[in-house]
């Protein structure tokens, strides 16, 4: 009696094992030509990697595979060896990046420009001012404003352009300033529902889907500029970090091919990004 | 805006990005279930039958992590996983395979949990006809995890419930990245931060519907098992 109930519990375990085995093998496969690029999530939620990666796949064969955080976080992924390649938005800590070892070479590839958000309301009264003027209305006015504070590239602009201004936003913040340390898209939905200001990416912006009564109040100022550069990730750091292929995918980027792929994306007519791999000083 | 049939248009259409998507969650939480199974049943089974000093503090923890926060589980392995970790060198960051040991030790404490109550019970209330059979501890055990097998699955479920609906640890193991690491809950996650929702409702709708259906597989199946058990 006893042995026939091991018997059947031995069939019943042999049996989930036999069902799941050939799930747990199956991730295995085929991955080996890929890299990994660690980037910000302007690039991933605005849509750009979905529009030039197939194509840099048709033309290579090499899969690139994105992890979209804050510039902050893809710097460090970098620097811990997990990303081949870096791809971000904030030049003095790419440059830093380079300059400690971590990265071989930085490459300016594309510029958009940051906007500022706010309900249509206006309470402010920011609606086409100049980005100091701005700023100073809102802190004036102690009208809700949400900060990214998640160390990305926009959260660092951001904190820049407070300095610009003379408030040293750490210490002069008040209860209308919330760091939600969460990405543009989390950001904006904050925004959209508590009737905040946000500084945004326009590739977001444009391709961001819960608008609702939000709309661009400040654009245009050349303080807003907001340049991309790539790096590849040191491999005498990190003997895993696949050069060559990486390397690949920084030449596609700033190659006329690659250049024309970025200034190719537009969302309803609008174009998100603007390379300028061939200016020097980007 | 979509319109808030989008997901479901989706579905119907075969998309083959959301087959992806689903295929991967299912085998992420149904791996990580069957490792967390072959781990916490046979150590709640050796819990519930033994008896030394301190037990009672493992019981407490064992219970408590059953608690354990997916983000901090996920930061753990992530730190273990990286390049710069222990672990580092096998390359496992931003795997499949590394959202589901991830989820193996979040779902682990769960089942071990659940097994170690169910048979403790069954071995208070068989403790006669065990004494009397006479048998080795492993027969014991095993006599036990197959007399209370029903509630054993049901131990299974509450970590699959677990590993399917958590976003935390396998973004953070994972990287969301398309194709590869994108389950359920992380595309969820990312739709909401592009500000689509009804695509992120809809989503969350067929979320559900694979969780019932997970669900009523295996109701059916223990009430084959219950049949064919009494016939």
């Amino acid at each position: 009696m006893l042995a026939r109930r091991h018997l059947l519990s031995a069939v019943f375990l042999a049996a989930l094992v036999a069902a799941f085995a050939p799930a747990l093998a199956v991730p295995a496969l085929a991955q080996d030509k890929s890299i990994v690029v660690s980037s910000t999530t302007s690039t991933q939620d605005s849509g750009l990697f979905g529009h030039i990666l197939p194509m840099f796949k048709a033309k290579t064969g090499i899969d690139v595979k994105v992890v979209a955080q804050g510039t902050g976080q893809a710097l460090d992924t970098g620097k811990r060896g997990d990303a081949d390649v870096v791809f971000v938005h904030a030049k003095s800590q790419e440059e830093k990046f380079v300059a400690d070892g971590a990265g071989v070479k930085r490459h300016p590839v594309m510029y958009n420009d940051l906007v500022l958000i706010g309900p249509k309301a206006d309470p402010a009264g920011i609606k086409g001012k100049n980005i100091d003027d701005a700023l100073k209305a809102i802190q004036a006015n102690n009208a809700s404003f949400i900060s990214r504070g998640d160390r990305s590239g926009t959260h660092s602009a951001e904190i820049n352009l407070w300095k610009a201004v003379g408030v040293d936003i750490a210490k002069d913040k008040g209860p209308w300033y919330k760091e939600i340390g969460q990405g543009m898209g989390a950001a904006l939905n904050t925004a959209g529902a508590s009737g905040a200001y946000v500084l945004a990416d326009r590739g977001t912006w444009i391709s961001f889907k819960n608008k609702g009564d939000l709309d661009i109040l400040v654009e245009g100022d050349n303080k807003l500029f907001n340049q991309y550069g790539v790096i590849l990730v040191n491999s005498e750091k990190h003997p895993s970090v696949k050069k060559e292929l990486g390397q690949s995918f920084i030449d596609w980027l700033v190659s006329a091919e690659g250049q024309k792929a970025i200034a190719d994306y537009k969302i309803e007519g609008q174009q998100l990004f603007f390379p300028n791999a061939s200016v020097p000083g980007a | 805006m979509l319109e808030p049939a989008s997901a479901l248009q989706l579905v119907l259409s075969g998309d083959p990005g959301l087959f992806a998507i689903v295929r991967l969650s299912l085998l992420v939480s149904l791996s990580a279930v069957l490792c967390a199974a072959l781990i916490g049943v046979p150590a709640g089974a050796a819990l519930a039958l033994t008896r030394f000093p301190g037990r009672d503090a493992v019981v407490v923890i064992l219970n408590a992590m059953m608690g354990l926060p997916p983000v901090v589980v996920g930061l753990a392995i992530y730190l273990l996983l990286s390049r710069s970790g222990p672990l580092g060198s096998f390359g496992l960051l931003f795997t499949p395979q590394a959202m589901i040991i991830a989820q193996t030790l979040l779902v682990a404490p769960i089942i071990a949990a659940l097994a170690r109550q169910t048979i403790e019970d069954l071995s208070a209330e068989y403790r006669d006809e065990l004494t009397a059979m006479d048998v080795g501890p492993f027969a014991k055990v095993a006599t036990l995890i197959w007399d209370g097998r029903f509630s054993l699955i049901t131990a299974l479920l509450a970590g699959f419930g677990r590993a399917a609906a958590e976003v935390g640890a396998v973004i953070i193991v994972g990287g969301n990245i398309e194709g590869f690491t994108r389950t359920m809950t992380t595309a969820i996650a990312l739709e909401t931060s592009k500000g689509d929702l009804p695509m992120a409702i809809g989503l969350g709708v067929i979320l559900m519907g694979i969780v019932i259906l997970v669900n009523a597989l295996a109701w059916a199946t223990r009430r084959t098992g219950e049949r064919y058990g009494a016939a």
